[in-house]
């Protein structure tokens, strides 16, 4: 349980003031010049022993991403891209901080700009957040009045903010993907390696780090590195934003412990489950990408990296979708199945192929229209597509299912025996009249 | 130079090589469809997974990894990569299965079939059953103009074509559309497509989504008799090999030649087959009445001999046309030498070349591969995107390296590369010598056709070779000044030296006004069609071709030859490299070979020439051009008579340059014939219009 005087995001409902007064009332831009001041290893190394694992759901350590930039800046310019092209189902997280905590983004920026000899940052904001973008726009212009950033800025480091509006495309959350987009393509991820490191947005070294994995740089900075790394548990350090949806009696977004038991995370934050813990089915614990887990084995994990990884699904964006026995499982997937169909960008074989292929029969299993062999067909396309892939939505695609057939295999049998057993079945008429 | 473990060999490769190329020195075969050697990397077909030991536990697109990208492992052993473990199989195994879910199943009716990459891989890699259940995905076929068809069910979505369009080509006008399995392969305004190079694209395609219009569904590849033999569209001298089945020419493709044309070949190259088919001479014909008549050779030759009857040789005139091969220019020579005829010239164009500077006065010196290495190219009234598209893919090769400044004297054309536009004519090139100082260190000075077929040509000449001296483009292991032929013939009958002789010999512009004046009585045109035909006034003329063009019409007796893909003939390209073509098909009718023909006119003349077949024509040949024996090798000329052209007194005129070709699909008898050519000419002429308002 995390104490108040240990979060991050203080305005993350949007109760205060989300301008610059507002901000700096709640202690952002205090002492960045100072940060800045004791140099890029400081700042790099300070993040490092923070433990902040990245927020964009693989969880890679942001001290150690930081630390592959170049040392020195050679003939190209470094780049900062953050990634605010938030579009996983589930994930709500970042809209908060653009809309309530930009300030917290803006100064984040100027730091780990700072940290990588980054002079320009790119902030990619989805498409559909219209309000959001007018919101971050405003504390970026803020700051540039308040000569925060800027050419010749108080805190000593030139830096150019450059808010962009994505398209609305969920491939583009993709780091190259998002790369390409920023340059005018066509937004398809690009191979790797090279890694954005090296060769990223107009083949200039460049880091691209989710919004609140930057948000959070500052107030580490401020507090230390000690203090954030003593939150949570070994490994899993630190404060984190869990979008709560689904079949709770309060959806919310809230800032907790990582590590924080599912059970306490519910109870505490979102009223607890609909209709009682017995009426839990499963939770999809990490945003649509991840595995499905069954009521019984996360009712008590902590909900961190390694815990979750260990049931074979992931913390990812922390975007915890909770559904009750009255969710139609295989439905609920199947929707999962189409947005990926959708949202593929077609660029690679196994993907543009495989996602409507896997969406096309999951249909037919929500249906029961199917053959019971179809299923470890399908767990053998979802194998096929997994790992085979540009990038990982391909990955992403794939898990949903696997964790269905994981777990809730006998939920799809059971289903196709009722279809079996009943061939003037409602939908089968409705769907031959229809053709 | 990294060492890499490949299925257990060890092997050294070259820095930045890719694990694909890597394992095919190997020897380990690596099935690919989008990975193209000449186009940039999509690694978007996964075909090409394979596993690399140390990596991630998933297969890697080898096409898209460098050797170097691999980490030796722990006690320095060099990185170890698998082409045939089960998790390779299984890979490839699920890729072709996903290429093949949505590709229909109409292999019997597609043109790809027997030469399919999907077809022969799936065989090697894929497995026999299918476990797709659903309606397979249909997309609409796209207009790509007269060339191309399109079947985009069937497509892949390797991008290819794309790639090759927009790198090579240098036209963005070929992309994907949409998202996921809606994403479509098209021009984005289904519009033709305007490149002149598009007809690679066909080949690229390794499936049956992009095939060739003119070829629809009339051969399988298995039936047809495979030439490998040279171009004569332009002077590029690109290799091809032309496909017959029987006598019928059915297609044309490109042959790999590194040199020359890598593996691209122009539209004109490829579609031009038809043209061998209609309009044909395939007999000889005589005038009576003011009317041709089809007539036999004997009939032929005796009125030919009747009408030299008496004639003085200084009455009579041969003009050389541009596809004339070297052998037969050399024969022409000597019969005109024979007969003490001294007005012969192989430019019809009116062009100076060959007067003055030696070989190397004429020859595109630096080498077509030569492109690559210069560091600033100077263009002089020549538009290479129509007169040599093969070579200007090479320039724009070169652009997109980086580091080289390419400028413009002529017509400012889209060449699909930037450049540095000086000027439209002469006083441009005055200028340009006045203000540019040297600063390349392998200066290239391209002159095109345009500014030598001109009266003021051998000033021009004489301004560009001056302009190669003052960029330090001649020096010594460097020869930057270029001339760039449009004719395939011209520097073969240059090499053998079919020019006018120096004591009062007539060029073609003297012999069409001495014709026209009545100072001529006999003139033959060898394969000459781009004069002015009409003006020859009273002259008996003989025309000696392939096909009923300009040159036909106004003859009195036309002797029926054989066109390039229907004999074996020397043709030297515009960098001086001698190639032979081959007999893939016979000429029609009673035509005759070219060679066999003047052998036997010459005979009726009175005055043999001293051969009797075409070994001993050669031999005789080689005797005068050695250079023409050594085939497929570029004999660089000396350089010693470059510094004569400069010697030319009178001053360039004030008519800006303008580009040989204007109309690139109709530039030659054969092109003109054919169907195919004339819809490309008139949609770019519709395009023009729609440009122009």
């Amino acid at each position: 349980m995390l104490a108040d005087k240990d979060r991050i995001f203080t305005n993350i409902y949007g109760f205060h003031d989300w301008g610059l007064e507002g901000a700096r009332k709640r202690g952002c831009w205090s002492g960045t010049k100072g940060f800045i001041e004791k140099g890029r290893d400081w700042m790099v190394n300070e993040v490092k022993a923070s433990g902040l694992r990245g927020r964009g759901g693989a969880g890679f350590p942001t001290g150690l991403k930081w630390s592959f930039m170049p040392k020195v800046i050679g003939e190209r310019p470094h780049y900062l891209v953050v990634n605010a092209d938030e579009s996983e189902p589930g994930t709500c997280k970042d809209r908060e901080i653009l809309r309530h905590e930009p300030h917290l983004l803006v100064e984040g920026c100027l730091l780990a700009g700072a940290a990588m000899g980054c002079h320009t940052a790119f902030i990619y904001v989805r498409g559909e957040f219209i309000r959001e973008r007018e919101h971050l726009q405003a504390a970026v212009d803020q700051a540039y009045e308040a000569r925060l950033i800027g050419k010749n800025n108080v805190n000593g480091w030139d830096f150019d903010i450059v808010v962009h509006h994505g398209a609305g495309a969920y491939i583009c959350g993709e780091e190259t993907a998002m790369l390409e987009s920023l340059e005018g393509k066509k937004g398809q991820p690009r191979m790797k390696p090279p890694f954005p490191a090296n060769v990223g947005l107009y083949g200039a070294p460049t880091t691209v780090n989710n919004v609140e994995s930057i948000a959070v740089a500052g107030t580490i900075m401020r507090r230390g590195a000690t203090w954030f790394n003593s939150i949570g548990r070994p490994n899993n350090a630190g404060t984190k934003l869990f979008c709560i949806s689904g079949h709770v009696n309060r959806p919310c977004v809230v800032e907790e412990e990582l590590g924080i038991p599912f059970r306490e995370l519910i109870e505490r934050h979102a009223g607890g489950v609909r209709g009682g813990w017995d009426n839990l089915l499963a939770v999809i614990p990490g945003g649509s990408s991840v595995r499905m887990v069954p009521a019984a084995q996360i009712i008590d994990t902590p909900m961190d990296f390694d815990s979750l990884s260990k049931l074979r699904s992931g913390l990812g964006t922390a975007a915890v979708i909770v559904m009750d026995k009255s969710t139609d499982l295989i439905k609920a997937i199947a929707r999962l199945a189409y947005f990926y169909k959708h949202e593929s960008c077609g660029q690679c074989t196994p993907c543009r192929e495989g996602t409507g292929w896997m969406w096309r029969v999951m249909t037919r299993m929500a249906e029961g229209r199917a053959e019971k062999r179809e299923i470890d067909m399908l767990l053998d396309v979802t194998k096929q597509i997994e790992g085979h892939t540009i990038c990982a939505l391909g990955d992403a695609a794939a898990w949903p299912i696997q964790g269905l057939i994981a777990h809730f295999r006998h939920v799809i049998e059971e289903r196709i025996d009722q279809y079996a057993a009943n061939p003037d079945h409602d939908g089968a008429v409705r769907r031959i009249a229809a053709e | 130079m990294p060492k890499i473990k490949i299925d257990g060999t060890e092997i050294e490769v070259e820095n930045g090589l890719t694990l694909l190329q890597a394992c095919e020195q190997a020897g380990a075969e690596v099935p690919r469809f989008c990975y193209h050697e000449r186009l940039s990397i999509a690694g978007n077909c996964r075909m090409c997974l394979v596993e690399v030991k140390g990596g991630p536990p998933k297969p890697q697109a080898s096409c898209a990894m460098s050797v170097n990208d691999l980490r030796p492992g722990p006690n320095g052993e060099p990185p170890e990569v698998f082409t045939k473990t089960p998790m390779v199989k299984k890979a490839r195994e699920g890729v072709m299965e996903f290429l093949l879910i949505n590709h229909p199943l109409d292999c019997p009716i597609c043109d790809q079939g027997g030469e399919c990459d999907l077809q022969d891989q799936a065989m090697a890699y894929g497995v026999d059953k299918n476990r797709f259940h659903e309606n397979k995905r249909a997309v609409e076929d796209k207009y790509l103009g007269p060339l191309i068809k399109t079947e985009m069910t069937r497509c892949i979505q390797c991008t290819r074509c794309v790639r090759f369009t927009t790198e090579v080509g240098g036209i963005e006008e070929m992309g994907a559309t949409g998202r996921g399995e809606d994403m479509e392969i098209t021009t984005y305004l289904n519009k033709a497509i305007s490149s002149e190079l598009q007809g690679n694209i066909v080949d690229l395609c390794p499936v049956g989504a992009l095939t060739s219009r003119p070829y629809e569904f009339k051969a399988r590849p298995w039936e047809l008799r495979k030439t490998p033999t040279i171009d004569v569209m332009d002077a590029v001298g690109s290799n091809i090999r032309v496909d017959a089945r029987g006598r019928e020419v059915m297609r044309i493709l490109p042959r790999t030649h590194e040199d020359v044309n890598e593996e691209w070949i122009s539209d004109k190259t490829r579609f031009v087959w038809d043209g061998l088919k209609t309009q044909r001479l395939d007999r000889p014909y005589v005038r009576e009445f003011g009317k041709l008549r089809a007539a036999n050779w004997t009939e032929a030759f005796q009125r030919i001999a009747q009408r030299m009857k008496g004639v003085k040789p200084e009455r009579v005139g041969i003009i050389l046309g541009d596809l004339v091969a070297a052998a037969e220019a050399f024969s022409w020579r000597q019969l005109a030498e024979q007969l003490g005829i001294k007005n012969i010239d192989c430019r019809q164009d009116g062009s100076p070349l060959g007067e003055k500077g030696g070989r190397a006065g004429y020859l595109f010196n630096t080498g077509i591969a030569g492109i690559e290495q210069a560091d600033s190219i100077l263009i002089i009234g020549s538009n290479p995107r129509l007169e040599a598209p093969v070579l200007n893919a090479r320039i724009r090769k070169r652009y997109l390296k980086g580091g080289c400044a390419i400028s413009v004297i002529g017509e400012k054309a889209d060449l699909t590369y930037p450049y540095h536009y000086v000027g439209a004519g002469p006083e441009s090139l005055t200028q340009f010598l006045a203000v540019e100082s040297p600063a390349a260190a392998k200066p290239m000075v391209i002159v095109g056709q345009g500014a030598l077929a001109r009266p003021d040509g051998r000033q021009v000449l004489a301004a560009a070779y001056k302009a190669a001296v003052r960029l330090g483009a001649v020096k010594e292991g460097w020869n930057g000044f270029n001339v760039l032929h449009t004719a395939a013939g011209r520097i073969g009958a240059l090499d053998v030296c079919a020019l006018p002789a120096s004591d009062g010999g007539k060029a073609t512009l003297e012999m069409l006004d001495a014709a026209k004046s009545g100072e001529l009585d006999v003139l033959f045109l060898i394969g000459a069609d781009e004069i002015d035909t009409t003006a020859l006034g009273a002259t008996f003329v003989v025309y000696a071709g392939t096909h009923g063009d300009a040159g036909a019409h106004r003859a009195d007796v036309i002797l029926a030859g054989a066109a390039y893909v229907e004999k074996q003939a020397t043709y030297v390209n515009t960098e001086g490299r001698p190639q032979m073509t081959q007999r893939a098909s016979l000429p029609p009718g009673d035509a005759r070979e070219d060679w066999a023909i003047f052998r036997a006119l010459s005979e009726a003349l009175g005055s043999a020439l001293p051969w009797n077949n075409l070994d001993e024509l050669r031999t005789s040949m080689y005797k005068q051009a050695p250079q023409l024996l050594k085939l497929d090798h570029r004999s660089e000329a000396v350089t010693a008579e470059l510094a004569d052209l400069a010697a030319v007194s009178g001053a360039m005129s004030h008519e800006p340059f303008r580009s040989a070709v204007s109309d690139f699909y109709m530039t030659n008898p054969i092109a003109r014939a054919s169907r195919t050519m004339a819809e490309c000419a008139a949609l770019k002429n519709v395009r023009a219009l729609e440009a122009a308002e």
